[in-house]
């Protein structure tokens, strides 16, 4: 049975009147990696700043082990964070940078020994490889072993929590792929809790063994990655995570739906007789087949090359679909689908519904666009930072 | 590609330097002259730099002048540096206009900045009963001076990574434990070349010094001023040459630790994005 450490309990934060947390109720386990995913401006970093102590929230409470923090400043909890863009003091040199905490200890009253600070410092600097770097001026790092520096330096202090505010925005991809095994191992080898914030899904996915999904200001889902993937609860989580085709639907009785006028099968149940539902199917669940055989046949209106699959857009009954396909289908070509019980996920209908889930345009390319706005603006839709 | 400059452009460049130094290098050789003459050269001595620091009034003047320079930039700058973070931390609504009107003072003529201080000064001097003296020159200097250590050092500040300090105090400072550790480090050469370009204009300062001085102290532009009045004597000459010499030095200092720290900053970005 894992142990709760730190838990917000109807937490809420307004800047300037505006809503930026609305009422969240969280728990965060010992020893797990959770990330708190979602756009940019749904809270996920204000909620970092509550835990760390630089927001008091305008209403609600934080307890650390049972105790209430609200009041606690940042330099008295049990909390380290690494800093977007990592925060290195660029006045001093890596191991500086590494003992600052160290040298602000004390125990009994007592400052840490010079031999126990500079062991300590040592024995990180092995963790994240960088031997031979202690005397090496920071600012003259790349982002990469400026990162590796942002790491030691808050793990130095044996934190019981780190909260990791987007640390790998500013790496380019493979780097970041790297330090994200890199991280995900010395989290386990370590046993600290990590709270990292992201608004890289495939990031969250990869690392996390609870993903939290934040829009708005609320918490949108709570699960393992397999979870929020397989089974999202509204319309926000299923586009948000990965490619989803989202469906108006209508429940008949548990295991049967009917979209477009076609009913088809699935394993959910639990709906009202005939409720108004979400129809989520995933890219890579469709398999095509002869236009004779199809459960639904339509027209392929684009194609483009992925490498491993084609993402082709087809047309049914003037929505549009995107299927993820081994087949060469040419853009004009008729063709049909099947989609097995299991690819198919209903939910409810929510305040999302519509917003999301047809591909008449490339969400993909609209995707990255807004990924790369993301990286270069910090949030300060928050306002944590000040224009 | 850089085009070479046309035989007009270097000329139009050499009258121009021509025009701003020929003066200033007139003063400087005639303060090596071996008689009183300012037309004739008749060969060099050092007699009239002799002379000068032989001379008690002028010896006066350059205490007061250094004293005065050095307390003005101290305290100035304690204020300017305290000023420019309040500006920082206010909101910008409030920060634009009051920065602004940091910089009129600045803008200001000299003449209308004495004038005012000097009726100010002798207003409540009358009231509290004391006179124009070292207190007013110094209190004077220190106000014409804080604009120009704030202008200083706002851009400092405005470098800092806000999260320095959250990062600081997530380490385990008090907010006042970072801004020793962290703020300040960050802002010290903003400091520093705000407090020689404070120190160099308190030496330079003749106008206002002249309304908020009166009649028992003397700084060394106004010994200059008040030796002009009686007779033209090559002392100064060679008093305007140290002092001209002092504050190019001064200059020199500041651009050469700007062109530094602007290299610094452009490494520190080239390694932040590789």
């Amino acid at each position: 049975m894992p142990k709760e450490l730190i838990r917000l309990s109807n937490c809420a934060m307004a800047f300037d009147g505006e809503d930026v947390l609305k009422n969240i109720n969280l728990y965060f386990n010992d020893k797990e990696f959770l990330t708190l995913l979602g756009p940019s401006g749904c809270g996920k970093t204000t909620t970092l700043r509550i835990i760390g102590g630089f927001l008091k929230p305008i209403s609600g409470d934080v307890y650390f082990d049972g105790v209430r923090i609200n009041d606690v400043p940042p330099h008295k909890r049990a909390v380290n964070t690494i800093f977007q863009k990592y925060a290195l003091f660029p006045h001093l040199n890596v191991f500086e940078n590494i003992a600052f905490g160290l040298k602000l200890q004390r125990q009994n009253g007592k400052k840490l020994s010079k031999t126990e600070i500079s062991s300590r410092v040592f024995e990180m600097l092995d963790i994240v490889s960088l031997k031979g770097f202690e005397k090496r001026d920071v600012t003259s790092l790349s982002g990469g072993q400026q990162q590796r520096v942002a790491i030691a330096r808050a793990l130095v202090n044996r934190p019981k929590v780190l909260l990791l505010d987007e640390p790998l925005g500013a790496l380019d991809m493979r780097l970041r792929k790297d330090m994200q095994i890199e991280l995900k191992r010395i989290q386990q080898t370590t046993g600290i809790t990590f709270i990292y914030v992201t608004h890289d899904q495939e990031e969250a996915l990869a690392m996390s063994d609870t993903i939290v999904v934040m829009e708005s200001g609320e918490i949108q889902q709570i699960g393992t990655p397999e979870e929020i993937y397989n089974e999202p609860k509204n319309a926000f989580v299923a586009d948000f995570i990965g490619e989803s085709n989202i469906l108006d639907g209508v429940m008949h009785s548990d295991g049967l739906v009917e979209i477009f006028g076609r009913k088809f099968k699935c394993l959910d149940g639990g709906f009202k007789p005939m409720e108004l539902v979400d129809v989520v199917i995933r890219p890579e669940d469709i398999d095509i087949v002869d236009v004779s055989q199809g459960m639904l046949k339509g027209t392929v209106t684009g194609i483009t090359f992925r490498g491993v699959l084609y993402d082709i857009i087809v047309d049914f009954h003037g929505f549009k679909w995107l299927i993820q396909t081994t087949d060469l289908c040419p853009v004009g070509s008729k063709i049909g689908i099947k989609i097995d019980p299991d690819g198919i996920h209903i939910m409810h209908k929510s305040q999302f519904s519509g917003m999301f889930g047809d591909y008449s345009s490339f969400s993909d390319e609209y995707d990255e666009i807004s990924d790369v706005a993301y990286e270069f603006e910090p949030e300060e839709a928050e306002g944590n930072y000040e224009a | 590609m850089k085009k070479k400059p046309s035989f007009f452009a270097r000329f139009y460049m050499a009258f121009i330097m021509l025009f701003l130094y020929a003066p200033i290098f007139v003063l400087i050789v005639f303060s090596f002259n071996s008689t009183r003459s300012r037309t004739v050269w008749t060969g060099f001595s050092f007699q009239w730099y002799q002379r000068l620091f032989s001379d008690g009034t002028i010896l006066d003047a350059f205490y007061t002048t250094l004293i005065i320079a050095a307390l003005a930039a101290v305290i100035s700058t304690v204020l300017g540096t305290f000023a420019a973070i309040g500006f920082y931390n206010m909101r910008s609504r409030w920060r634009t206009p009051l920065t602004q009107i940091n910089n009129i003072p600045m803008m200001n003529a000299d003449i209308v900045t004495g004038v005012s201080l000097s009726l100010l000064f002798i207003s409540i001097g009358s009231l509290l009963r004391f006179r124009l003296g070292f207190g007013t020159l110094l209190i004077a200097h220190i106000v014409f001076c804080v604009p120009y250590v704030v202008l200083a050092i706002m851009p400092k500040l405005r470098q800092i990574d806000r999260n320095l300090v959250d990062a600081a105090c997530d380490l385990g400072c008090t907010w006042m434990k970072a801004f020793w550790k962290v703020i300040i480090p960050e802002i010290r050469p903003g400091i520093i070349n705000g407090m020689i370009i404070a120190f160099t204009l308190s030496i330079d300062d003749f106008v206002i010094s002249y309304f908020t001085a009166g009649g028992n102290i003397m700084t060394l532009p106004m010994q200059i001023f008040s030796m002009t009045r009686r007779r033209v004597s090559p002392e100064i000459n060679a008093l305007s040459t140290i002092l001209f010499l002092s504050v190019l030095t001064l200059l020199i200092i500041i651009n050469v630790r700007d062109i530094k720290q602007e290299e610094k900053l452009k490494k520190r970005h080239a390694a932040l994005n590789n």
